[in-house]
């Protein structure tokens, strides 16, 4: 079986694994590493969010061999080492508001909401909110915008 | 912070019993029903829902086996509960310890709420439904935590040698003439050497401290964090990925499977196997399990519903529709009816259905989020003919539920495969199975006749006729219990009894007359509730209707309804509405104002919203999403009695507007020759950013009563009836298929069923942002 190796919340990690086998799979089902959700595994739902390299993908969605031995995956469990401190500012905007209801979706909302501020450059408007595609079953979207642009702010 | 209480029980207040239990450390329980509570008016015969409703019954049934919440001091000062309830988003984990933090006057993070295994002496005590589970808990929850804290500051008064009268209590301190000790220093001299009962009076209302107060969610770091773990987070040894193989039609079986031992060969695959519901795979990861399931080639019987699609079974509902009466009426009278659809509906959560089995020769463990465990662990009981003690049913919190847990259809699927296999599995269903086969909420149609004279309505009926929903997860078995007191079940058993006790008709509308058919078994469809049974169609229907009567009299939709309304409390909510909403402030064309009010678990509910049904809004274009009219803002106003926790109260009513919305405007499910097509998020349109009001607002009416009602299902109907109304007013026609674009053509390409699940994609790398 071949090797594969990437970086994975800042530690370098060597799975022997399938090729073809989508990277949601290899952390959850080989690393244990269960913060990114399964919600579809069609690219769709959105609840698997992590970040390759500071930018979000859906790793459900992307294959093992096509990550690189360089490649920095960061899932929800790494966020808060991205800067240094025990929670992300959007971690603590999405405590401060109180979002979740069943959890299961948040990993990924936060994921994405990270990746969206910091490609925009600052707070998202009305249009930015709309284009979210991630799904939240619990229909906790208000609080989800609420909380974004108060993540915004501190990041 | 609470505030500091002394400890001087008011003799003239009602006395509640509860007992000190034997053990090492302060152990309190204190029975569902108190003695004190369990009085005739309990056992009255029912009444109209507005009277007696589903919460009395589902609270009442606890009567026969009087049992016990038992609440434990540890000496390290955490307060321990094992609640018998599921957690699914709901917030009964953190209501339930702000309940007992409040009238212990413990720190709330001191206490640590779990859920508890399946307990076969609850029966149905372990059912989480019809939102009664806070209404249920409250009274006995309050007197174990009143025992506690008045056993703590005994212990206290002893070691002082003082009057515990003298001593007072706060943030999990006991202290008295300058000294102090916390209550984990006092557990072990506070527990009981014998079980006995004690006396408690319950704190006053107004001493509340914690209750009342927004608090955020117990275990809202934990999700934040990843941290918090759902069924198949868990790490149970040697139990693989496990998936099924579905059939191509509902509840096909398996006649032949051509390649068991070629795909048994494939990579990571452990083991495959026919089960009751298809074939089952075994896998290193779940990645494999999809390719193994997409590579069986499996030939099945025809199925319960061959051949069936939406138009067969409007016609089958069509036939089964009571009659309306021709009422005897004065000439003059106008009539207005109405006659209404409602499609299929997924109540699929995020997680799909998954469980862990692992079941061996002599015993069986599984793990999964469960409303109804203590069932589920009768059936596994029955199923594997083991004795009951060497089942155990961990109940896990659930990543959402909708009603969908009230049925534990993956643990039976897993518990079957484990047994197959002889090893532990991780079941899990595929998100595209969880649409085709996942419980639906029932396609159902109401018909709607009022007759109107002058300012009057004289006769109000209404016919609802449903595809049989699935009352087998308990809710049946507590109304059989309690139908010797309950002379209530007609022809249709269950299913009537639950529309008796949970429909009413709001408005003083004369002689009125609501009765339920159906169609269809229980066995063709699978079906069960979403976010309540009937309450959502059946209101959206009478909202319609009320405000095509106030029409006809020529007055306003929000003052027609305060002049109509039965229920004081209900007139309160919409009074607050119009205020808070600026109901009938101008709008432009193709916009407009709806406004809807429900009442149900003791609790009182109003929804105003605005909607857009301008070109410029419908004809948006998402990708692979689905826009249409958009709702522009939502105010909800409720009354829940008494609120224990206003912060998630509000998230409660937030969520269920957005389901409302989606049921109005999006979302349901197409049945095409026995098999729905939706197979995908971006197939069953339930609400997405795209679709969510710019502006939500929730107001919580001051208290209304001293026990509090039920919250987790209210929002949802009474928005899916306000929107129903705004588009109604919006477009200047009444809609009477829902959701509203069902019958436009699809908006996808439905994804194949044979192989019964699509294969995940391989280009995310193109799509990072
Ligand atoms: S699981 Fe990856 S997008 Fe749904
Ligand atoms: S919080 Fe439950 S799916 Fe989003």
């Amino acid at each position: 079986m071949p090797t594969h190796t990437f970086v994975l919340n800042g530690e370098q990690v060597s799975v022997d694994v399938a090729d073809d086998v989508r990277v949601l799979w290899v952390l959850r089902d080989v690393l244990g590493v269960t913060g990114p959700k399964y919600g579809c595994g069609l690219e769709v739902c959105r609840a698997c969010t992590c970040h390759l390299n500071g930018k979000a993908f859906h790793p459900c969605s992307v294959q093992i061999k096509d990550i690189q031995p360089t490649d920095e995956i960061t899932t929800i469990e790494g966020l808060p080492a991205t800067v240094g401190a025990d929670l992300h500012p959007m971690q603590e905007a999405w405590l401060d508001v109180d979002v979740a209801q069943c959890g299961y979706c948040q990993p990924g909302q936060i994921m994405t909401a990270v990746a969206l501020v910091k490609a925009k450059g600052g707070a998202l408007d009305d249009a930015d909110f709309d284009a979210i595609r991630n799904v939240c079953r619990c229909g906790t979207y208000h609080r989800i915008r609420e909380a974004i642009n108060q993540g915004a702010a501190n990041m | 912070m609470t505030a500091t209480r002394r400890f001087n029980p008011d003799v003239s207040r009602r006395k509640f019993l509860g007992w000190a239990v034997a053990s090492s450390t302060l152990v309190v329980a204190a029975s569902l029903v108190p003695a004190s509570e369990a009085d005739a008016s309990i056992l009255s015969p029912p009444e109209p829902s507005d009277l007696f409703d589903l919460t009395d019954l589902l609270t009442d049934a606890t009567l026969p086996t009087s049992l016990l919440v038992t609440v434990t001091v540890h000496p390290d000062g955490t307060v321990a509960y094992a609640l018998p309830r599921a957690e699914v988003g709901q917030g009964l984990t953190t209501a339930v310890a702000m309940i007992i933090a409040d009238e212990m006057d413990a720190p709330i993070d001191s206490v640590q709420v779990t859920l508890s295994d399946a307990r076969s002496d609850l029966l149905w005590n372990q059912l989480t439904g019809g939102s009664n589970s806070v209404h249920s808990l409250y009274t006995p929850l309050r007197t174990a935590a009143a025992v506690a804290r008045k056993r703590l500051v005994a212990a206290a008064a002893a070691q002082w040698n003082v009057s515990p009268d003298s001593l007072s209590t706060r943030d999990g301190i006991v202290s008295g003439g300058g000294r102090t000790a916390t209550y984990g220093s006092l557990a072990t001299a506070a527990a009981a050497t014998q079980t006995a009962t004690e006396s408690v009076t319950l704190k006053d209302d107004a001493a509340q401290a914690v209750i009342g107060v927004a608090q955020g969610r117990v275990d809202a770091l934990e999700a934040v964090t990843g941290r918090k773990q759902f069924a198949m987070d868990l790490q149970v040894p040697n139990a693989l990925p496990t998936m099924v193989h579905r059939a191509p039609r509902l509840n096909a079986k398996v006649l032949t499977v051509a390649n068991i031992a070629a795909v048994r060969a494939m990579p990571g695959v452990t083991d495959v196997g026919i089960v009751s519901t298809g074939v089952a795979v075994r896998a290193q990861t779940f990645g494999q399990c999809i390719d193994a399931v997409r590579a069986l080639q499996v030939t099945w019987t025809g199925g319960t519903v061959n051949g069936e699609s939406d138009a067969t079974v409007l016609a089958k509902l069509k036939k089964a529709e009571l009659p309306l009466l021709v009422p005897k009426v004065p000439l003059l009278t106008k009539t207005v009816e109405g006659s209404f659809t409602f499609y299929f509906r997924s109540n699929s959560p995020l997680e799909t259905n998954c469980a862990i089995a692992d079941v061996r020769p002599d015993s069986a463990e599984v793990w999964a989020a469960m409303k109804s465990p203590v069932i589920t662990k009768q059936d596994i009981v029955g199923k594997l003919g083991l004795p009951g003690n060497k089942v155990t049913v961990h109940v896990v919190e659930g990543g959402g539920s909708f009603g969908r847990h009230l049925f534990s259809d993956a643990v039976y699927e897993a518990v079957e495969a484990s047994k197959l296999f002889g090893k532990p599995v991780k079941l899990m269903w595929h998100r595209t199975d969880d649409f085709r086969h996942g419980r639906t909420h029932p396609m159902a149609t109401s018909r709607v006749r009022a007759t109107v004279l002058g300012a009057e309505v004289l006769t109000y009926e209404q016919r609802h006729t449903s595809v049989a929903t699935d009352f087998t997860h308990g809710i049946g078995e507590l109304i059989t219990a309690a139908a010797a007191r309950f002379p209530i079940l007609g022809p249709l058993g269950f299913s009537e009894a639950v529309f008796t006790l949970t429909q009413n008709v709001s408005y003083n509308y004369g002689v009125t007359d609501q009765l339920l058919n159906e169609t269809f078994t229980v066995n063709d469809f699978h079906t069960g509730s979403m976010r309540n049974i009937y309450s959502p169609d059946v209101r959206t229907a009478q909202e319609l209707i009320t405000d095509q009567i106030a029409k006809v009299m020529g007055k306003d939709p929000l003052a027609f309804r305060l002049a109509f309304l039965k229920d004081a409390r209900l007139k309160a909510v919409l009074t607050k509405l119009g205020q808070v909403g600026n109901w009938g402030r101008a709008m432009p064309a193709g916009t407009a104002q709806g406004i809807a009010v429900h009442s149900e678990y003791k609790s009182r509910v109003g929804a105003l919203v605005e909607i857009d049904c301008r070109p410029a809004t419908v004809n948006r274009v998402v990708a692979d999403g689905v826009t249409g009219p958009r709702v522009t803002k939502v105010v909800i106003v409720v009354d829940a009695g008494r609120t224990i926790n206003p912060e998630g109260l509000e998230a409660q009513m937030q969520g269920g507007a957005m389901d409302g919305i989606a049921q109005t405007l999006t979302s349901s499910l197409h049945l095409v020759n026995g098999i729905f097509e939706e197979g995908s998020w971006d197939n069953y349109y339930y609400t997405r950013q795209w679709n969510v009001p710019p502006e939500v607002q929730v107001v919580i009416m001051p208290n209304t009563t001293s026990t509090p009602g039920g919250a987790g299902e209210l929002g949802c109907g009474v928005t899916q009836a306000a929107v129903a109304c705004a588009y109604a007013r919006a477009t200047g026609t009444m809609p009477t298929t829902f959701p509203i674009n069902h019958n436009q053509p699809l908006g996808f390409t439905p994804l194949p069923t044979v192989p019964p699940i699509p294969q995940s994609p391989t280009d995310g790398l193109a799509h990072t942002f």
